[in-house]
């Protein structure tokens, strides 16, 4: 105790002997809890302090080619991504929509209302800063495997994906030495622009309103409603609201009814029953385990939506003990081209459960 | 107007005159003997027999009163000690955060939606909060979780979470909402319920260290530091630039929310809270905090997050969520159970400050009335209101308009529209309307 006392004592007769730095400063460091947490060691600032600025600080040396990253590309990101980062099946398209005339003026012409070349924005057409490419592969990918590409690979896909987007030729090796060159072609570079008023928690805002009360100029349109297609797109809305109140969900189920209010028969409340605990922990193994990173529970991504492998194999006899190897071995060919790996993690209890799920109905 | 407003509106084709539907006459039939039989038989029990018709009454009263159930005759349950953690009543299980089908292809890069339909006051059950992963959450071991701060401050300090709980801590209310809330609303109505067009928002009492706090302790550079960038520990290590000024004033390093510690899949251990800042802000899993002096253009400030102008330009950095309200009953897809008095209730909040007054319009806008405020209105919170309404059964457009503390007045799509065109995404805060129909039935339109 004594020792603290001191020891912030010294910190304050220093700090206001070294300038006259703000009084705040000084009454933290004599506040009680100055010394609560520890000092990091730079190995640990190295270990974590990994993120890279537009102006690259915080970019580690390193190079790495474009053929270096298609190789790494075609294994740990194109089933996801497409071949040519143009793929639109699990996440939005990161290549396409540039022009050698967006890499000469560093605006996408396509951003541009009408003017767009490609089915929807991607990535290259909005990204400014190539070191964000740089920062969030190194974070981030692969999706399943985050911050397990070494420094010279993520320079690589880097490079790889650049080249897809023609701002560096096929031969290119992108390295911390010529990064800032590159930055120089970016397609969109010159298109951010920083708007302070929504940055600032006091800024005014862009768009007015008046609070008119009375007689207010309106356009007395529906400008659009829900389309009767998309009545029950989201399931039955009688099941996701209250059974009292002064309101019920719409019976979405059937068309809407005809009559009046108070005319029909009573909206009828329907209490959705509690899902069973046992899918729940099948579906933390599979989430667990990443196995929808590949497949969803209701819909295909890159391999089989659960519910279609669990139509396929409806009422066959081996069916379990089946697809308990194939969930272990993984493989090519039922689904598909693109393989599956090998799920050697996968405790043979759990691979088993897995499967007997996917039999019972995948629900 | 009226006269324009319901040639529009009026599409609901009306039920001929002493209509009863194929059901209704069968219950009719069935029924002729008892009380209410007698009255439907004599059509004056119509309008009573159909939005209540299950409160089936024999002349002496009601059979909920005059027999007594089970529950006041036997012997309840024990504690609720099963697994010692209280759940909502069975009866209770329709209000739950949902996805809305096709809006994402990953569950592990997805969104549930909060039920606001279904909620009082302005409080979030922590299990109803919305959630939003980039690459999936963890429930992550407490005793191994680290926050290190480190960039432009004297001392690179790194705190284990025993030592963060014993700083002097605040607890503070207030709403999160993601950026892209109500972004489907910036085309054509495609969404059906106020869970799905304005879900993702939510609202909580949070209680952390203040990061004013940390970085006076780190002893931060007052003079070159600009920026600080807030970073996850999860795979997706979110990453997301907060200006000093802003990190200074409210931010809070939280572990509690609503009372207990967060849940796993809001980013327990630790969060960011960011008030009035777009979720994506509020990173989870908090492990680092770098003071610096240039802004730092990550993923979710670069490529998403950012607001897609008329003009191919993109707005980067903007992040304050602004005026917003919306009514949440009546609302999307509910129905109403007949004419007469309705509690219009809804939920207004400001990323700029307090709210200072909400109106309400049933004519879609022509006029409008002050709505009540109930307490408590808190900066950067979820704020309550309600105003009366008689329905008399003709097609109604519901909206609402808040004003904040700043005077900023929630704006019109087409307002919105006419500055930032339709591309946009991100930061959607325009008025909300809902049609009543003459069928009882509520359904998302716009109108301005």
């Amino acid at each position: 105790m004594k020792s603290i006392f001191k020891l912030s004592t010294k910190a304050v007769v220093l700090s206001a002997a070294l300038s006259a730095l703000s009084i705040g400063s000084a009454l933290a460091q004599t506040a009680p809890w100055h010394n609560m947490g520890r000092d990091a060691t730079s190995a640990e600032v190295k270990a974590w302090d990994i993120d890279v600025r537009p102006d690259f600080k915080g970019l580690p040396a390193g190079a790495g080619s474009v053929s270096q990253g298609e190789a790494v590309w075609e294994v740990k990101c194109a089933s996801c991504h497409g071949s040519f980062g143009e793929s639109n099946e699990v996440f939005t398209p990161i290549i396409g929509g540039t022009t050698k005339d967006d890499i000469k003026n560093g605006r996408v012409k396509g951003l541009e209302e009408g003017k767009s070349i490609s089915p929807q924005k991607t990535t290259i057409m909005k990204v400014a800063t190539v070191s964000t490419i740089w920062d969030y592969i190194n974070r981030a990918m692969p999706w399943n495997a985050p911050k397990t590409l070494t420094t010279n690979e993520v320079y690589g896909v880097t490079a790889y994906l650049l080249s897809l987007a023609e701002i560096v030729p096929s031969d290119f090796t992108l390295s911390d030495k010529n990064i800032a060159e590159v930055q120089k072609r970016m397609p969109n570079r010159n298109g951010m622009v920083f708007y302070e008023p929504l940055w600032k928690v006091n800024g005014k805002g862009d768009v007015k309103n008046v609070a008119c009360m009375k007689n207010c100029e309106i356009d007395p349109t529906v400008h659009s409603s829900l389309p009767a297609f998309a009545r029950d797109a989201h399931g039955n809305i009688a099941e996701q609201n209250r059974v009292i109140g002064p309101v019920r969900g719409a019976d979405t189920t059937k068309p809407a009814p005809t009559a009046p209010v108070g005319t029909g028969p009573a909206p009828k409340a329907v209490v959705v029953a509690a899902a069973p605990s046992g899918d729940a922990a099948v579906k933390g193994m599979l989430a667990a385990n990443a196995c929808t990173a590949c497949h969803g529970v209701k819909s295909k991504i890159v391999g089989p939506g659960f519910n279609e492998i669990a139509a396929k194999y409806k009422g066959k006899a081996d069916a379990e003990s089946y697809l308990t190897g194939k969930i272990k071995a993984g493989g090519s060919g039922v689904w598909g081209a693109v393989p599956m790996p090998a799920q050697d993690q996968l405790k043979d209890a759990d691979a088993k459960a897995i499967a007997k799920w996917i039999v019972d109905g995948a629900k | 107007m009226s006269k324009d407003l319901s040639d529009v509106i009026g599409r609901v084709i009306p039920a001929p005159e002493n209509f009863l539907s194929p059901e209704k006459l069968e219950d009719a039939r069935k029924a002729r003997r008892s009380f209410m039989g007698k009255a439907l038989a004599m059509g004056a029990g119509v309008a009573a027999s159909a939005g209540v018709a299950t409160r089936a009454m024999a002349a002496e009263g009601e059979e909920a009163i005059l027999k007594m159930p089970e529950h006041t005759t036997g012997l309840g349950q024990a504690v609720a000690i099963e697994d010692g953690y209280g759940k909502p009543s069975k009866w209770e299980t329709n209000l739950r955060r949902r996805q809305s089908p096709g809006l994402t292809r990953v569950d592990q890069a997805s969104v549930s939606f909060t039920p606001l339909q279904g909620l009082f006051g302005i409080i979030t059950p922590s299990g109803l909060h919305f959630e939003r992963h980039h690459q999936g959450w963890w429930d992550i071991d407490p005793s191994k979780h680290r926050l290190m701060v480190n960039g432009l401050v004297k001392r690179q300090r790194v705190f284990t979470m025993d030592d963060l709980m014993r700083l002097p801590s605040v607890s503070r209310i207030h709403f999160i909402e993601c950026g892209a809330n109500s972004a489907t609303e910036w085309g054509n109505v495609a969404v059906p319920t106020v869970q799905y067009t304005h879900g993702m928002v939510s609202c909580s009492e949070f209680t952390g260290v203040l990061l004013s706090t940390l970085l006076e302790m780190c002893g931060y550079d007052k003079k070159a530091a600009k920026y600080v960038l807030a970073e996850g520990a999860d795979g997706s290590s979110m990453t997301r630039t907060i200006d000093i000024e802003r990190a200074m004033d409210d931010c809070i390093v939280a572990w509690a929310m609503n009372g207990e510690m967060l849940r796993p899949e809001n980013g327990y251990p630790l969060r960011l809270v960011v008030p009035g800042i777009q979720g994506v802000s509020w990173v989870k899993y908090l492990r680092r905090i770098e003071v610096g002096d240039q802004k730092y253009a990550t993923k979710d400030e670069a490529v998403h997050y950012i607001d897609h102008m008329p003009d191919g330009t993109h707005r980067q950095y903007t992040g304050i969520q602004e005026t917003k309200s919306v009514i949440t009953t009546p609302s999307g897809s509910q129905t109403l159970l007949d004419k007469g008095y309705y509690n219009v209730t809804g939920l207004a909040w400001s990323g700029r400050g307090s709210i200072k007054r909400v109106d309400v319009s049933v004519d879609g806008g022509r006029n409008w009335r002050t709505a009540r405020i109930e307490g408590p209105v808190l900066p950067k919170a979820m704020t309550r209101f309600n105003i009366d309404w008689v329905w008399d059964g003709k097609p109604a457009i519901l909206q609402s308009r808040a004003i904040d503390s700043t005077g900023y007045v929630q704006p019109k799509i087409n307002q919105l529209r006419a500055v930032r065109g339709t591309k946009s995404v991100y930061h959607q805060n325009a008025i909300q309307s809902w049609l009543v129909s003459e069928n009882g039935e509520v359904s998302n339109v716009q109108v301005y």
